[in-house]
């Protein structure tokens, strides 16, 4: 379903991606990981073609969404759905207005519908009641949520997770990926999880991959992942300060 | 040749942000041309540009029409001419203080707001979100910005010339002792209905000027710098440019309607 095929990338003269290929298919979760500032946000934002690569292309369902017009790139993006890192909710409008945004902009569906729509989703991510709640009002998990029901609302194909438990404490980060999981099943979206919580997420992914100095470094099942003898593989997974890679 | 090489780099860096301001209004435009239109948007603009700016520029107007007619009266005593100080506080008023201060002012209120408030969406991914929806953010919060400032700055600057002579009046007439009649039937006699268009034309384009530089600044936010700094030091640079790109304009139009 997505296939990203020698993806160069150069940020403020720095270059974060360095031919990256990979393939994710149609239902599958794949989790993505790697050092801090090594490019995995840079790289779902190329999926989401908020990003244009310098060299290479990003293929959905075959097509190259780089070349695409701002009409054609608006239809690929209604098949994706981004859950940001901070939820991006916008702040001057209350949980249900946030929700309903997507349906009321894009679909322009009916009041009794998006209402409808609305609570449904906002019950799916167990936030019922706080529809009237600006995001100011809520807890960071509670936010999390709400843009996970933000993105849910319109049934994309693909969503892309950027860090989803970053800053949250661990029973609300285990509770959010029980909530994909579970969302997971019911829908079959296909997904892309950055992330930096390998344990938790693994237990949830089909396939893991590393990125690491602009490459995919390894690929695999959580299991292969965990057990590679790649020594860059191995330090990032034991988290250990010694080894092939400096964190100076 | 390293002072070359910089000089370059600095000169290419201001050619090429100019290019993208000018896609910038160019795509602005473009999208304020086709619907749909976000009139609620629209409103609450009009409200805070607008507005929210009234007594402002009512308070300023009032204090620069009277220091005018301060300076004029003491200036055109020598001159034994002091008959002219209603005419010379309206001309200026109108012509050019109107106009530009009432510019200026709504671009330290209302401009220096709408670059942190869309800088501070650009760096919470709030744009990109909107993006990621399939929607255009300059439909949602740049052209409710460009006209509701094309709108509100003529308004604006009508209640700043009114106060300003207003202004005048108080301090000429009631503080200084000159006799109303004066200051106010001299007045028609130096003012035209040309004068005071031009006024109203030069506060249209600044309120193009000061939402374009303003929504800018916060739509590439990024561009200045990261997180906080970012929105900050966008927030300044809008109004440094949108106050330089006033008053240079300002000097433009002025010599091209005189001509």
């Amino acid at each position: 379903m997505i296939q990203i095929e020698d993806l160069y990338k150069s940020l403020s003269g720095k270059k974060v991606l360095k031919g990256v290929n990979l393939n994710v298919s149609k239902g599958e979760i794949l989790v993505l990981i790697g050092m801090s500032g090594y490019g995995k946000s840079v790289l779902l934002k190329h999926i989401a073609r908020l990003f244009k690569p310098d060299r290479g292309r990003v293929l959905i369902d075959g097509k190259d969404i780089g070349p695409l017009n701002s009409r054609d790139i608006s239809g690929i993006r209604s098949r994706i759905g981004f859950l940001f890192q901070g939820g991006a909710l916008f702040e001057s409008m209350s949980v249900f207005d946030n929700v309903a945004f997507p349906l009321k902009e894009k679909l322009g569906l009916k009041k009794d519908e998006i209402r409808e729509r609305v609570l449904q989703e906002l019950d799916n991510v167990g936030l019922s009641g706080a529809e009237d709640k600006y995001p100011t009002q809520i807890s960071g998990g509670m936010q999390k949520r709400a843009a996970l029901a933000r993105v849910l609302v319109w049934q994309p194909e693909i969503i892309l997770f950027d860090e989803p438990t970053t800053g949250l404490d661990p029973i609300i980060g285990h509770a959010i990926l029980q909530l994909i999981e579970e969302l997971h099943s019911r829908k079959k979206f296909t997904a892309v999880i950055v992330t930096h919580e390998l344990q938790r997420v693994f237990k949830i992914a089909h396939r893991a991959a590393m990125l690491h100095e602009g490459v995919i470094r390894a690929i695999g099942t959580p299991d292969e992942i965990l057990n590679s003898e790649d020594p860059v593989v191995k330090q990032f997974i034991s988290g250990e300060t010694e080894g092939p890679i400096s964190y100076r | 040749m390293e002072l070359i090489r910089n000089l370059g780099a600095i000169t290419l860096q201001y050619v090429s942000g100019m290019g993208l301001m000018t896609v910038f209004l160019v795509k602005t435009l473009l999208c304020a041309l086709t619907p749909p239109f976000k009139v609620l948007n629209f409103i609450k603009q009009i409200r805070f540009i607008g507005a929210q700016s009234v007594f402002l520029i009512a308070f300023i107007g009032a204090f620069t029409g009277g220091v005018l007619a301060l300076q004029s009266y003491y200036n055109l005593n020598k001159l034994g001419s002091v008959a002219f100080t209603g005419p010379l506080v309206t001309l200026a008023i109108v012509k050019e203080l109107g106009p530009v201060l009432a510019a200026i002012m709504v671009t330290a209120r209302a401009g220096s707001a709408m670059t942190a408030e869309i800088g501070i969406m650009r760096i919470t991914n709030q744009i990109d979100a909107i993006e990621m929806m399939g929607l255009n953010p300059l439909r949602y919060l740049v052209v409710p910005a460009l006209f509701a400032a094309v709108i509100s700055m003529p308004l604006l600057t009508s209640i700043f010339d009114f106060l300003g002579i207003f202004g005048g009046y108080i301090v000429a007439v009631k503080i200084l002792g000159m006799e109303a009649g004066t200051y106010l039937g001299e007045i028609p006699n130096y003012l035209d209905m040309k004068d005071i268009l031009e006024g109203l034309y030069k506060s249209i384009s600044f309120g193009v000027i000061v939402s374009w530089v303003s929504c800018y600044k916060g739509y590439y936010t990024g561009a200045s710098g990261f997180g906080a700094e970012g929105v900050s030091k966008a927030t300044t640079q809008a109004v440094v440019l949108s106050s330089a790109m006033i008053v240079i304009w300002d000097y433009f139009m002025t010599a091209l309607i005189s001509l």
